[in-house]
């Protein structure tokens, strides 16, 4: 059983949470994720760590709650309370070196496992530009933080409600243009961000890395379910990344993949908030 | 005058039992068990014995039986089987035991694992047997992967006295007897139920540990434990390699059984993991696998549930009741066939094209290697495909333990007589040496591991 010791709302339906799992804590490094399960009949939910802290044993995620079991997270799980199972790290760890100047990409979600791995770069030495966006400007979270390990930092909501308007691509595609020598990007958020945005750094060869979020059962490489392709081979979002060479990656199939199960998502949830959202227990 | 056939055992009928995930067959009464039991001739050399891999005393337990002591035969299975619900329930007995059964030569040989799982389920219902333990060693050996390997030299290992912790890297302990064997094969209750007995003797259980991460298993080495066993499996599933075969509605064997079982899928949205089919499901292979998840595609609803297999019956390494139940529920079986592409319709399985083969000279396995048939290719129709081709070891422990010997497959090099491997203190056994092969199997390697990592504790031989 893991305890929850923190939980704090960033947004309307995003929060974080500090989840205690020593363990995990003493070991995660950006770029690698944990699988948990609420409860006896829970689904294996996958979650890129945010944070790592040995000293408290207390391993951060971020959480939006877009189904079922998110949401439910969201509702029941509370200060004190316990996850029943939460396993970890998974994954390979982000490649950190000082490269020179790097790109950090976070959209939407995507800006909290982002946001590990921009701190890292940092740490390493590089220069770091970050990009930031999200739909608007309630759903932007960590300005803060990115702020902090960014030598530079740049806002960007589609509604331009909240720094300038337009998506994160944009300023991608400009700094490029402009000539800058940029010597890796990273790019986490959507799919379809992560789609444009490697379309944007191909033509200048800029390496760029991806971290994807493929539908997984039980995350440690047995099920094949997150399979991705890369450069024509299967891969397995689970074992094999989950970051990836953004250029090699079939993100349509990926997309694809990712909406198998909108159906029954919607069915989970409709049930949930007809039977559960008002306190009843399972 | 001796009863040529075997007693029969009730089971579910076929009609009923595709609408349902409970348990096919029965098991024997009382009564049933004696009769059955009474057909052991009691041989002298026990050629029995010797086809079983952890080497139970089957004469031992069959006079007990005879003799209605049924709890004295629980115990003496259990000596030697730290599993017997489950061994009972999957063992491919046809191959081992039964297979050089003196009666056989004539007659059907004795139901020897029928006559397991009833005095392992008979001993569950009546709490009747307890393993002898040895007093404790101070050793403390560490197990990492729950599965029927790990299992077994825990359970072993615990008998001889030494503290053993078990490290499990999903949410429960069993392995392929939880994600993989289906319910109504192998009854998740009666997994845990076996489990729980472990634990009751003393073994530690640690599940959710991302062994090689966490902790490397040098560092477990250099920790608290005298000895590492690993036993991590053959997880990793493999596909085909032809085009298509990513799309939406091909899933791994893995991926459909472990939704199943492991997440009960079946009963989404009680669940929160779905799983979805369509009304005609092709599964791709012939072994237990293949007609677990055929058999599973039923229950889940599937209309229509065809197995295609590359060779011809005779070939089917399937053992041969769960063939047996298949057919009689109605599995239909494309066999000579091989699927060379999956076609999709917007980016879901629409059908499968697959090619005619036939059997050509035999191959190192020393079965007739099947063979294309030039322009015989033709189409099934289906929304899901599920490849059970076989599994590859699990990569997270040889990939986190460097200086660990490995084939050129990725499976850990391992004494096929007391799974020693290239580290000192290290041992390892069951699919993550061998590749995907059978429950017991893997069971036979962890008693001899057991037995190694004893010795060698108590003896440093």
């Amino acid at each position: 059983m893991y305890k929850i010791l923190k939980k704090q709302t960033l947004g309307p339906s995003i929060r974080e949470y500090i989840v205690e799992a020593p363990e995990v804590a003493r070991v995660g490094k950006a770029g690698q994720f944990i699988v948990l399960r609420l409860h006896e009949r829970g689904e294996r939910i996958p979650l890129t760590i945010v944070a790592c802290d040995p000293e408290t044993g207390g391993v951060t995620l971020v959480v939006q709650e877009v189904g079922k079991s998110t949401r439910e997270m969201g509702d029941r799980f509370h200060v004190g309370d316990t996850i029943l199972d939460f396993a970890g790290p998974l994954g390979e760890a982000t490649e950190i070196e000082n490269y020179g100047t790097v790109i950090c990409i976070g959209g939407g979600l995507g800006i909290a496992p982002l946001y590990p791995i921009a701190r890292a770069l940092k740490n390493a030495g590089n220069e770091v530009i970050g990009i930031i966006g999200a739909r608007n400007k309630e759903l932007l979270f960590y300005e803060d933080q990115m702020a902090a390990v960014s030598d530079k930092l740049i806002v960007k909501t589609d509604d331009g409600s909240y720094g300038s308007q337009g998506f994160v691509s944009d300023p991608l595609k400009e700094i490029l243009e402009s000539g800058s020598k940029i010597d890796r990007v990273w790019a986490i958020g959507p799919a379809i961000m992560m789609k444009v945005c490697a379309n944007v750094t191909r033509p200048f060869e800029v390496p760029t890395i991806v971290s994807l979020n493929s539908i997984m059962i039980d995350g440690t490489g047995m099920c094949g379910g997150c399979r991705v392709d890369v450069g024509g081979v299967a891969k397995f979002a689970c074992v094999d990344g989950p970051e990836f060479d953004g250029h090699q990656v079939d993100f349509d199939l990926l997309m694809s993949r990712q909406g198998y199960y909108a159906e029954e998502e919607v069915c989970s949830m409709d049930r949930y908030m007809t039977k559960y959202a008002e306190g009843a227990e399972q | 005058m001796i009863q040529e056939k075997q007693t029969p055992m009730r089971e579910q009928p076929a009609a009923e039992r595709i609408h349902n995930f409970n348990e096919v067959p029965y098991g024997y009464s009382e009564d049933e068990a004696v009769q059955e039991a009474t057909r052991c001739l009691q041989c002298a050399h026990a050629p029995c014995v010797k086809g079983c891999p952890v080497g139970i005393d089957i004469p031992a337990f069959m006079d007990h039986l005879k003799n209605r002591r049924f709890a004295e035969a629980a115990s003496v299975i259990k000596q030697d089987n730290a599993l017997p619900a489950v061994c009972g329930r999957v063992c491919p007995q046809e191959n081992q035991c039964q297979g050089v059964c003196t009666l056989a030569n004539r007659f059907d040989p004795v139901a020897i694992g029928r006559l397991e799982r009833f005095c392992a389920d008979w001993e569950a219902e009546n709490e009747a047997c307890r393993v002898e333990m040895e007093p404790d060693t101070g050793k403390h050996v560490a197990v990492v992967g729950a599965g029927p390997a790990g299992l077994t030299v825990a359970g072993e290992l615990r008998k001889r006295g030494h503290a053993v912790t078990m490290f499990e890297l999903l949410h429960v302990a069993g392995g392929v007897l939880m994600y993989g064997i289906p319910e109504f094969r192998l009854p998740k209750a009666i997994v845990q139920r076996e489990i729980q007995a472990l634990c009751e003797m003393g073994v530690n259980l640690e599940v959710n540990q991302v062994i090689g991460r966490t902790q490397t298993i040098q560092e477990m080495l250099n920790g608290d434990y005298d000895a590492v066993f690993i036993g991590t499996g053959a997880g990793l599933p493999r596909f085909l390699g032809v085009p298509g075969e990513n799309l939406n509605g091909v899933f791994s064997a893995n991926e459909f059984l472990t939704r199943t079982n492991l997440m009960r899928a079946y009963q989404f949205p009680e669940y929160d993991t779905p799983i979805k089919i369509s009304a005609r499901v092709v599964t791709v292979g012939g072994g237990n696998v293949a007609m677990d998840a055929s058999r599973t595609a039923l229950r889940l609803g599937a209309k229509e549930s065809v197995i295609v297999y590359r060779r011809s019956e005779a070939e089917l390494p399937a053992r041969a009741e769960e063939v047996h139940h298949a057919k009689e529920e109605g599995i239909r079986f494309q066999l000579l066939t091989n699927p060379v592409e999956f076609i999709g319709e917007d980016g879901r399985l629409a059908a499968v094209r697959c090619i005619r083969m036939e059997l050509g000279e035999p191959d190192d396995s020393g079965r007739r290697r099947p063979v294309p048939v030039p322009g015989s290719e033709f189409e099934i129709e289906t929304g899901t495909v599920v490849i059970a081709v076989g599994n590859g070891p699990h990569p997270l422990i040889p990939q986190t333990t460097p200086d660990l010997e490995l084939n050129r497959w990725g499976s850990i090099v391992a004494d096929p007589e007391t799974g020693r491997t290239s580290l000192k203190g290290v041992y390892a056994g069951g699919d993550i040496v061998t590749g995907a092969a059978t429950v017991i199997e893997a069971m036979g390697a962890g008693k001899r591991s057991a037995m190694a990592i004893h010795e060698n504790l108590m003896n440093g031989a």
